[in-house]
């Protein structure tokens, strides 16, 4: 019996030979690179709806830069005495604005149920936590893959808003890092949000009915913040999407804003996607069982 | 590293333990599994099985007790534990998203391994699971048997010298329980520790070299399944039904025929050596069951003499 515990096995289940490296090197492995094993997995299963993600990445910059850019600015800078907002086109005011919702709603679809469904639904998060990897390195792992589209679908964003003449500053590629930021410090919260639910009674409708909703409408992108009173302009405050639209326009069409401000922005959406990823961390640990 | 393999145990359990709140799942169970052993928990449902599965397999920790998987204690070096292991859970977690090969390399990623090592170990898992021609197929397009054998082929991706197998077979329809059973008989002539779990007796006189029978957490008995039948049993059974109504009166008028006699709800069963003659005794007492039935004793009927009830309710 002792021979086997040191033996090779040559019993026919491996005709190649091939062997896998021994598990001391695999544990090492994933301790470092555990992370990017989940992030390719992830990966992976978008590229099932790869269509879908390209399509939308473009379709959607297309529809909203025409419907609000072109179609709602012609009202806006005919009444703006062609002044625009603020000196510059209403495309171009609200071009910024669009990019960062349009990372939201990635954030949105990404963070929300497929968390459920990797607890519980379909319990894609329960395979990997038996490998060597660590409970936190599954929440990294599933943030990683999403950052990878948000980079994917920002990208092609920024790039229409290019052909449609959105962006007159050279700085305003970033718009597009902002925006991939902006949507990590929405999801990261709601992925917390996500891994401590037990039961799904609705709660996603309701984040996107009382949260996303209120948010795209009282966070300055459509229309400037200080255009509304101020009983409804702190929401724009505390609002990531508020912080990354004004960011985004700093840096797209040199947006005046103090720049204190600016670094105000900075600091507050990196600040919410890092606590959000620490509280995702430990609710994914707890509730994985490590 | 600290793999001690000069330790004759691959799994040492010591004392373990597992209370959820003031109940405990798992009750002070001690044991220990040699290299190359097929080792079983035998017990009913609610019995702390997959409790007791889970702190093995380093993804749930313990109240109380010592573990030891090939010299790591699971909860100071969990990744290092689970790089020893293969883990086939009670409940299937494959990606339905993905393809049925593709599950397999994805799996491999978790240990680091090569897409040069895991494209050709996964067509060879696949050919081992009989689901080459599966390869390419959505993973909700198989049947309970043959998802079952994808995740055991998953199982195996990082060449594991122990598996874990939660009741591996629960749910399939005796052909596919007779390949899967097939597939981990190879895979235990390879040399692999099995530690697996059911709530089959036929399972686990099939497949265990050793087990403990468990229930409400704790061990009721440890050893091979024919040791145990020996110590618990006689050799023979023979079961007899009088109808719902009458088992119960019957039994009265049985006593002395046989060793020892349990009636059940459904049937009379009488310990004895000589089934045969048993029998006849019975018949010439003028009692005259609707069926009778001779059989060899099962770990069953262990079961049945520790607890006082049947495996499956
Ligand atoms: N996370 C948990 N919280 C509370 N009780 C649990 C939990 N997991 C299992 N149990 C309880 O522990 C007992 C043993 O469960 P389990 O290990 O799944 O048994 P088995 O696998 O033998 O059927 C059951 O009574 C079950 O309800
Ligand atoms: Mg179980």
């Amino acid at each position: 019996m002792s021979s086997r515990d040191t033996g090779t096995r040559n019993t026919g289940l491996s005709p190649s030979g091939l062997k896998a490296h021994p598990p001391p090197e695999a544990a090492r492995r994933a301790r470092r690179f555990g992370s990017f094993y989940f992030a390719e997995h992830v990966l992976r299963s978008m590229r099932g709806y790869g269509w879908t993600i390209v399509a939308s990445s473009v379709g959607t910059p297309v529809v909203y830069l025409f419907a609000m850019g072109i179609g709602l600015a012609s009202l806006v800078d005919a009444r703006a005495g062609n002044q625009g907002i603020g000196d510059v086109s209403y495309l171009t005011f609200v071009a910024p604005a669009l990019l960062v919702t349009a990372a939201i709603m990635v954030a949105n679809e990404e963070f929300s149920y497929p968390v459920m469904a990797g607890f519980k639904w379909r319990r894609i998060y329960h395979g990997p936590n038996a490998s060597p990897l660590s409970s936190s390195q599954i929440a990294t792992g599933h943030l990683m893959a999403v950052a990878v589209r948000l980079i994917f679908t920002c990208g092609i964003y920024f790039l229409i808003m290019m052909l449609f003449g959105a962006v007159p500053e050279a700085t305003g590629w970033l718009a597009a890092v902002v925006a991939v930021v902006c949507g990590l410090s929405f999801g990261l919260p709601l992925m917390a949000y996500a891994a401590g639910i037990e039961e799904e009674k609705g709660q996603f409708p309701m984040v996107m009915r009382f949260v996303v909703t209120p948010l795209f409408l009282f966070s300055g992108t459509v229309f400037p913040l200080d255009s509304l009173p101020m009983v409804v302009r702190w929401i724009g405050w505390l609002s990531p999407l508020w912080h990354g639209t004004e960011l985004g326009r700093v840096f797209s069409y040199d947006y005046a804003e103090p720049v204190w401000l600016s670094v105000v922005h900075v600091v507050y959406l990196v600040a919410l996607a890092l606590a959000g990823w620490a509280i995702a961390k430990r609710r994914y640990t707890r509730r994985l069982g490590k | 590293m600290h793999t001690n393999v000069s330790t004759k145990s691959v799994i040492s359990a010591r004392n373990l333990t597992k209370a959820y709140g003031e109940f405990k799942a798992v009750d002070d169970i001690s044991f220990e599994v040699p290299a190359g052993e097929s080792f079983g928990l035998l017990g009913p449902n609610g019995a702390g099985k997959s409790t007791a599965m889970r702190m093995i397999g380093g993804v749930s920790g313990r109240t109380l007790g010592e573990l030891d998987i090939m010299g790591l204690d699971p909860e100071q070096h969990g990744p290092e534990v689970r790089a020893h292991l293969g883990v086939v859970p009670q409940q299937d977690n494959l990606d339905e998203d993905l393809k049925v090969r593709d599950n397999l390399i994805v799996y491999g990623r978790y240990f680091g391994l090569p897409l040069s090592y895991l494209r050709p170990k996964a067509d060879e898992l696949l050919e081992f699971a009989q689901l080459s021609d599966r390869a390419g197929a959505k993973v909700d397009a198989l049947s309970g048997g043959m998802k079952r054998r994808l995740t055991i082929a998953r199982s195996l991706i990082n060449d594991p010298k122990i598996l874990l197998l939660d009741e591996p077979t629960t749910g399939l329809d005796p052909q596919a329980r007779h390949t899967l059973w097939d597939r981990l008989f190879r895979l235990k002539e390879a040399g692999v520790t099995l530690i697996l779990t059911t709530h089959y007796m036929d399972e686990a006189e099939q497949l265990c070299d050793r087990l403990i029978v468990v229930d409400s957490g704790s061990i009721m008995a440890e050893g091979s399944p024919s040791s145990l039948i020996k110590q618990y049993s006689t050799r023979e059974v023979l079961e007899l039904r009088f109808g719902a109504e009458r088992n119960a009166a019957m039994a009265g008028r049985l006593e002395g025929v046989g060793e020892r006699l349990e009636a059940l709800p459904d049937r009379v069963l009488i310990y004895t050596n000589d089934g045969e003659s048993a029998l006849e005794e019975v018949t010439g007492a003028g009692l005259h069951p609707i069926t009778s039935l001779v059989r060899r004793a099962s770990l069953e009927d262990v079961f049945l003499r520790l607890t006082g009830r049947s495996l499956i309710e």
